[in-house]
């Protein structure tokens, strides 16, 4: 019976139900995305994010929660101009980060050949 | 009576040397500078009280007066040889034989010129802390321009925490240093805007958040977390700066009349140097190594040889007049065992 209702998604991010295989992947490939301290100077500086609505700092943080929904778009916004590896101050080399996300997406949905999914 | 040879006569070999003094040792401070008080000499006043550091500069001037201290101002150790279970220190053509040696060879601000992107010496009212202390006690602050600043911005972390320029750490004293600096500012010029630019804020001491509350409550400033990512010329003779408020996650400029850079506390540029010629160890940040970070403060690598002050680590005026107590305790201890 329909009564009108429907329920709402929860706004928490439920930290146990995440599928860790994106990050795991991330860390195997660009352990340096362990050290940001959130300090946004990626984000100051980024060449997209000053045009558009794309922010690498919150990227990286949704990544780490598992909230990857709108991440195929989001991280297409990325002009790979690598200002932000300039000024980390961690060294966190982003640019490869948004690199593996791309590569790992594809991946997935089958667009790139890798020795496990060549049939 | 045991000889001492203390190298540096700041607040923290001052205090090192009194105090050994007062046990009946016979000191001698040999001092780079013709005068004692080191850096302190630079600064208006300190945190958290705003006591004058002229307070602090006559304290150990007096105190040093009631010890006959020996004295060798514009002096630098070029040789030091065993001698027995202690040293021989030559500076000049004088030679001190030496019981123990402290040294107390303080700390550089770094040099804000590294950071490029924040355009200190590119561009105009963009400053230092320490070059703010100097225009406290000239009581004149305003723009190089010669007008009150409409709008400051205070910027943390400037050389630390950041591997762009080798400092890992937490020169820890430049936080509070920011809040007490935004404090004065606005107790001066009432209707200028200021806010402060940090990544992390650490009030690590006795009444360092209360300042922080007080500077929120009665004096308005205001507090944005992002770390500042460039700053320019606006062809309105202001300066503009790019960070990230991250607390709404969005990107943030901000046009502004006065900038100064929190810069952090390194090793001086000369401790490796003076860590080779006596033989002890310092750290990758190049700050002296202690024996043991729990119970070894300030006792070195060597053998009588000491250390006591900034030249271990960033600490605060108070904190290093207690490492200078404690130090000084450390080498009376060792001298009994001589």
């Amino acid at each position: 019976m329909d009564f009108g209702y429907t329920t709402l998604e929860t706004r928490s991010i439920d930290y146990d139900k995440f599928d860790r295989k994106l990050i795991e992947y991330l860390l195997q490939y660009e352990p340096s995305l362990l050290v940001c301290m959130a300090c946004g100077g990626c984000t100051a500086t980024c060449s997209a994010g000053n045009l558009v609505d794309f922010n690498i700092r919150r990227i990286q943080l949704m990544v780490k929660r598992g909230e990857t929904d709108t991440l195929k778009a989001e991280i297409d916004k990325c002009m790979l101009c690598g200002k932000c590896m300039l000024i980390c101050p961690r060294g966190v080399n982003l640019r490869n980060v948004v690199m593996l996300i791309k590569k790992k997406l594809s991946i997935d949905s089958g667009q790139l050949a890798t020795k496990n999914n060549i049939k | 009576m045991k000889n001492i040879v203390i190298i540096g006569g700041g607040i923290a070999g001052v205090e090192t040397a009194c105090a050994l003094a007062e046990g009946g040792n016979h000191v001698t401070i040999i001092e780079r500078d013709d005068k004692l008080g080191g850096k302190l000499n630079q600064w208006y006043c300190l945190f958290p009280d705003f006591k004058k550091s002229t307070q602090v500069l006559d304290y150990i001037k007096n105190r040093i007066k009631n010890f006959d201290i020996e004295l060798k101002l514009k002096s630098t150790v070029e040789k030091v040889e065993p001698n027995g279970d202690g040293y021989f220190i030559h500076t000049g053509n004088v030679r001190y034989a030496a019981d123990a040696v402290v040294l107390a060879v303080g700390y550089d601000l770094f040099d804000a010129t590294r950071k490029e992107e924040l355009g200190y010496k590119i561009y105009d009212n963009v400053f230092t802390q320490a070059d703010i202390e100097a225009k406290f006690r000239s009581g004149d602050l305003n723009t190089t321009f010669g007008k009150a600043p409409e709008r400051i911005a205070i910027v943390h972390c400037v050389g630390s925490r950041d591997e762009k320029c080798h400092n890992m750490y937490c020169s820890k004293v430049c936080c509070v240093t920011g809040v007490k600096q935004a404090i004065e500012i606005a107790k001066f010029l009432p209707k200028t805007e200021i806010f402060c630019f940090y990544m992390d804020l650490r009030m690590y001491d006795k009444h360092f958040e209360e300042l922080y509350r007080s500077a929120q409550e009665h004096h308005n400033i205001q507090f944005i977390r992002g770390r500042v990512s460039e700053v320019s010329a606006t062809p309105d003779q202001r300066l503009s700066i790019k960070t990230e408020d991250t607390l709404s996650g969005r990107p943030m400029k901000m046009k502004l009349d006065m900038i100064i850079l929190l810069a952090g506390m390194e090793a001086k540029k000369n401790t490796r140097q003076v860590a080779r010629l006596f033989d002890v160890e310092t750290e990758e940040s190049g700050f002296l190594r202690s024996q043991d970070f729990h119970l070894g403060a300030g006792i070195l690598s060597r053998k009588g040889i000491f250390a006591a002050g900034a030249c271990i680590s960033p600490m605060s005026i108070k904190e290093t007049i207690e490492n200078a107590r404690s130090t000084a305790m450390q080498v009376n201890q060792y001298l009994k065992t001589l």
